[in-house]
């Protein structure tokens, strides 16, 4: 079977996972920080706030480990970050936005992780490698929801 | 005058809160768990640990190997001879020319004087042998060996420590020196200090090892984590064991 193959398909199927990683490695939408926001949406899109709910209440996302929040459903939150009631409230969109893709911008000793960063990273599991922790439509989803929390 | 000395110690506050835990404030995980977690590890008829330990003093007494000798052979009993020694791991090895952990010393007896294969890292038998050593221990404070030799391993392992990795990019010193007394989710976040290892998990339903114990934080903050027997992961052991000298050992501990 793979002799009848074209040598150079051949070659692009030896060379593909290391393509699909490259292509991974510059898959982060670019962006412009202007003063300490991120104006506009990283994927030219509105997010969508139901499903932002949805992603900050899911354990995966990581938001509900450190953070508490008005979700009442939801039993185990932590306190170790600002309860996210009034986020909507305390920052703008662009602000927001800034703060979950690499909060370290604006206090380089944070704790809050930056979801969409790839670099200065140390001894990443070979699983996260070169992907950012959330993409940037899951960025733009929960920085949609975290906006309606006004007080 | 008052304003400078509100300053000092407002900068003082911020190092403490943000350096290492001073000894007066130092608390072993037992003190965070809930009460019938913490009568399941003071009742040995309760304590899941004590099976490992029936069997490790099993395995003490029994000859293995082509050298057909058993530890008791060569230590007596364990009791009088295995007193304060898991208080004192890692040590320097002169062979190896680096720290073992107390499972490693098992298995460089093993090996060289029993002439017996080399156990595997959490297998049954080995856990056994280091819960019952470890527990010789109990109630006795972690001594860390002032071994100039040791001092280079020492300082990479806190080194590591202090280092931010994985893909959430912390460090076991942001949650286990500057957040110990918070929450992550609902779960308390502990000073890591490893006064009780092995130790019985509830969420592993088994015995496990200090080494286990790091390789799961280490994936939990998505980093890769070391191999088993990997000379960081003695280094990251060493410097918990010094940071945590002068707390009374446990094993073998409960915890959640």
């Amino acid at each position: 079977m793979a002799s009848r193959l074209h040598p150079l398909l051949l070659l692009a199927i030896a060379l593909a996972p290391a393509l699909g990683a490259t292509a991974k490695a510059e898959a982060l939408a670019p962006f412009t920080v202007i003063g300490d926001g991120i104006p506009d949406s990283l994927t030219g899109k509105a997010g969508d706030a139901a499903h932002g709910r949805a992603l900050v209440l899911d354990r995966a996302s990581t938001c509900i480990l450190c953070h508490s929040g008005p979700f009442p459903e939801i039993r185990f939150q932590g306190d170790l970050a600002p309860n996210l009631a009034g986020a909507g409230n305390r920052w703008s969109v662009s602000q927001l936005r800034l703060r979950l893709v690499d909060a370290s911008r604006l206090n380089p000793v944070t704790i809050m992780p930056s979801y969409y960063r790839l670099e200065g990273l140390v001894r990443v599991g070979q699983g996260w490698r070169d992907k950012p922790i959330l993409s940037a439509e899951q960025i733009e989803d929960i920085v949609a929801y975290l906006a309606t929390l006004r007080d | 005058m008052r304003g400078i000395g509100a300053i000092v110690s407002a900068l003082l506050l911020v190092s403490a809160s943000a350096g290492e835990i001073p000894q007066q404030q130092r608390r072993s995980g037992y003190s965070f768990m809930a009460p019938d977690t913490k009568a399941m590890q003071d009742d040995d008829t309760s304590n899941p640990g004590m099976l490992w330990v029936l069997d490790g003093e099993a395995l003490w007494n029994k000859p293995i190997g082509t050298a057909n000798k058993a530890c008791a052979d060569c230590h007596g009993g364990a009791k009088a001879s295995m007193k304060g020694v898991a208080a004192r791991y890692p040590a320097f090895d002169k062979s190896l020319a680096r720290p073992v952990d107390l499972e490693q010393r098992i298995n460089l007896c093993r090996t060289a004087q029993q002439q017996a294969p080399a156990l595997d890292y959490e297998s049954h038998d080995l856990l056994a042998l280091t819960a019952f050593i470890a527990h010789q221990s109990r109630g006795m404070p972690i001594a860390p060996a002032s071994d100039p030799q040791l001092e280079p391993f020492l300082a990479r392992g806190r080194a590591l420590f202090m280092q931010r990795q994985g893909q959430l990019n912390l460090a076991c010193a942001n949650c286990h020196d500057d957040n110990w007394d918070k929450h992550l989710a609902g779960s308390a976040i502990t000073q890591g200090q490893p006064t009780g290892y092995p130790m019985y998990r509830l969420e592993w339903q088994t015995l496990g090892s200090l080494s286990r114990r790091l390789r799961g934080c280490m994936t939990g903050i998505r980093a890769q984590a070391f191999s088993y027997g990997a000379p960081e992961l003695v280094e990251l052991e060493l410097y918990l064991m010094s940071r945590a000298g002068g707390m009374p050992v446990e094993t073998p501990a409960v915890r959640p």
